[in-house]
């Protein structure tokens, strides 16, 4: 989603809007919840920070809605229009979130997961209505130009193609007005008690509690190793799992923890037989409930 | 010159790049490692012709930033949070030394706990260090201090390291436009470091490792570093002033925004500055006579101008994102030591205390704190200091707090059962 708010803030810009675009991410490195957010206004920009009511905000992971720790709705208020990229469609979310304003829903990124920022930022484009086709286009090009060419070809492809499905939404995402300084509530200030030091200091009653943060639900990608083709080396994926999500059992053989793995690929990446494959966490979870694969899936 | 979209961070690397600095020891850190990684990119495509050395730490990365400065090399380095805190000493060290070079600190605030996002005590702990601070509120700002920063720190007159401050998150990752000055441009500004009198030979060699006691040579060498501080106000308005002529943008050591004829002010350093600038043009659009002021220059402070400033305003609401724990914030008393005693100096300071790590500031806090402060300078009255801090807010931390008892109890049961 950085990719998505650079090129949308790109976009903007080039259109002749002042912008601001961050990421926010947290502590966890790869694979944790993140979001971006844009800013973009015909006068410069004083506001900061993270956007308290958000005109516009795009989902790229569905799953990640029930998360209360990545905030999905915060802020999202009656003018705000909402977009998932979900296999579930639009009324089913509307109804889920009772949500006041727009809901609309692009296919899930499943296997085009790498495209997702692209297009979510062709949608958004779209949406806001004052950016031209070719604008996005060559932001996507501008913010990806240290990709090897083939892959800047379907970003541009994908980006397109979800501003012209989204045509019939253009410029359902309109300019906000900032609230006049007579028209706000107060702040709920409060005074903070004094609490003494066996209340008050930082300290948590427990061991080892990052097992109960379940890691493992920010997985898109889901490792699976190939037993067959492992050689039992005993230590190249469990010593490179930033997670310490793999562990080797007496006669050698890893098993991933799936609670805990967040699905970074990089036991994938260095397992020196090539014997851990990667497939889509939703098509696996899918065939542990006993169900089809969903169409269109790889395999 | 061209304005494109670049972070903070981007823009203190290319302040460095525009710089020409020639040597970078580095060590990374949250949130400011993105700066070495770009000018390390730089390097090694050939961008940049600097050497970057990766040190072991922020100790010794201080220690090699003073030392190549003192033998006339243009050094450029960053830092964060613990970062800066585990360098401390020699950041003491080497403004003792008299070494000129520029450090950017990306603010972070302290553990513990410990936190990525920003606050000011990081910078303010190494307030009192001999290093003059240069504080940012925009990407733009910080690209234009690093060159402001090495004129100061390599003038003669100066001739100590400097501090360019910018907020991580709020300023280090986040794109806004941003005017880069030419390369050429920015050399006849900046030209290659003249170290004059600095410098060393193999066969002349000098140590900056000065012991003295009985506090005779001490004092002297501690209060002419202080000299130099206040030299470098004078310096400063040379020095900016000739950048305001050349790329046109005008940074003065203190932003005043509406003020001429303002009664309640905003006082407050960083990116939430420019927070409080739409607050001021919002309470402005509703009638009321609000303006802020700004110091760039944190060290030297520049204590005549706030007083030029602030003759005549009724109150200032001091904003402090930052923490001296058993006083309260550290701007209110360094703002209040400079305007006792004045003739016309507003009559109520009030303290409020919000940022902390990260906090954000909503509008309406803005006007809140506008409106508290006019109450005290009607009512002649300055209330108690005040924490940014809502009734939602301390809903979460009892939240927080019970899951914490719930577990204590938990391991004390057990606890209990095991030792039966």
């Amino acid at each position: 989603m950085k990719t998505a708010s650079r090129i949308l803030g790109t976009a903007f810009f080039e259109a002749g809007f002042e912008v601001q675009d961050a990421p926010r991410f947290g502590a966890e490195r790869r694979g944790a919840p993140m979001f971006a957010y844009v800013r973009a206004d015909r006068a410069p920009i004083h506001e900061r920070g993270v956007i308290r009511d958000p005109d516009l905000v795009v989902v790229a992971d569905d799953t990640l809605v029930p998360v209360a720790a990545a905030g999905v709705l915060v802020g999202v208020g009656e003018r705000t229009v909402l977009l998932l990229h979900s296999a579930e469609g639009p009324e089913l979310w509307r109804e889920r979130l009772a949500v006041a304003g727009p809901v609309l829903t692009l296919p899930p990124a499943g296997e085009a997961l790498d495209f997702v920022g692209a297009a979510s930022a062709g949608a958004a484009a779209r949406f806001v209505g004052v950016i031209p086709r070719e604008g996005l286009e060559r932001a996507i090009r501008e913010e990806l130009a240290e990709m090897p060419l083939a892959l800047v070809e379907r970003n541009v492809e994908q980006g397109l193609a979800s501003f012209d499905a989204m045509a019939p939404h253009a410029g359902i995402v309109c300019e906000g007005r900032a609230a006049d300084a007579a028209d706000r509530t107060p702040p709920d200030w409060v005074e903070l008690p004094f609490e003494a030091a066996r209340v008050s200091a930082p300290a948590i009653h427990a061991g080892a509690t990052s097992v109960e943060v379940r890691t493992g639900l920010w997985r898109t990608m889901r490792p699976v190793i190939d037993y067959e083709h492992c050689n039992r080396c005993s230590w190249v994926c469990s010593t490179l799992c930033p997670d310490s999500a793999i562990r080797v059992e007496a006669d050698r053989t890893p098993r991933i923890d799936l609670e805990h793995c967040k699905g970074c690929m990089i036991c994938a990446a260095v397992c020196p037989p090539h014997a851990i494959g990667a497939i889509p966490e939703r098509e696996a979870a899918a065939q542990e409930r006993g169900e089809a694969a969903p169409e269109g899936a790889s395999r | 010159m061209t304005r494109t979209l670049v972070t903070g961070n981007g823009a203190a690397a290319w302040g460095a790049r525009l710089a020409e600095a020639d040597y970078v020891p580095a060590f990374p850190i949250t949130p400011q490692t993105e700066i070495i990684e770009q000018i390390g990119a730089w390097i090694d495509e050939g961008a940049m012709a600097a050497r970057m050395v990766t040190l072991e730490s922020e100790h010794s990365m201080i220690t090699a930033a003073g030392a190549a400065a003192a033998t006339g090399v243009r050094v450029f380095t960053a830092t964060s949070s613990q970062g800066l805190l585990h360098g401390m000493e020699m950041v003491y060290g080497v403004s003792g030394w008299r070494a000129p070079f520029v450090l950017v600190n990306v603010s972070r605030g302290l553990a513990a706990p410990i936190t990525l996002e920003p606050d000011h005590n990081d910078v303010f702990a190494a307030r009192d260090s001999g290093f003059l601070q240069l504080h940012c509120a925009t990407c733009q700002e910080v690209v234009d201090a690093v060159l402001i920063g090495y004129r100061l720190a390599e003038d003669e007159r100066v001739r100590l390291p400097v501090i360019v401050n910018l907020d991580g998150f709020y300023l280090s990752f986040t794109r806004e436009p941003v005017e880069l000055p030419a390369a050429d441009a920015v050399r006849s500004f900046l030209p290659p470091f003249d170290p004059a009198g600095l410098g060393i030979r193999a066969s002349q060699p000098t140590s900056q490792a000065v012991a003295v006691l009985g506090g005779t040579p001490y004092s002297y060498f501690r209060y002419q570093a202080h000299l130099a501080q206040l030299q470098a106000l004078d310096v400063h308005a040379e020095v900016t002033a000739e950048f305001e002529q050349r790329f046109g943008r005008a940074y003065p050591a203190l932003e005043a925004y509406r003020t001429e004829d303002a009664e309640i002010v905003f006082f407050m350093t960083g990116s939430f500055a420019t927070k409080a600038k739409d607050a001021v043009d919002r309470l402005r659009a509703a009638g009321e006579r609000v303006g802020l002021v700004r110091p760039r220059l944190l060290r030297p402070f520049p204590a005549a101008r706030l007083r030029a400033v602030l003759a005549g305003v009724r109150g200032v609401a001091v904003v402090d994102q930052n923490l001296s724990l058993g006083k309260g914030g550290v701007l209110h008393a360094e703002l209040a030591s400079v305007l006792y005693g004045v003739p016309d100096a507003p009559a109520v300071l009030v303290s409020f205390i919000g940022g902390l790590g990260g906090r954000d500031i909503g509008a309406e806090e803005f006007y809140e704190m506008a409106a508290v402060t006019r109450r005290a300078a009607d009512e002649g009255r300055t209330p108690e200091p005040r924490l940014l801090y809502t009734a939602r807010e301390l809903r979460e931390v009892r939240k927080l707090q019970g899951i914490a008892r719930a577990e204590h109890d938990e391991l004390a049961n057990e606890g209990e059962e095991a030792r039966r």
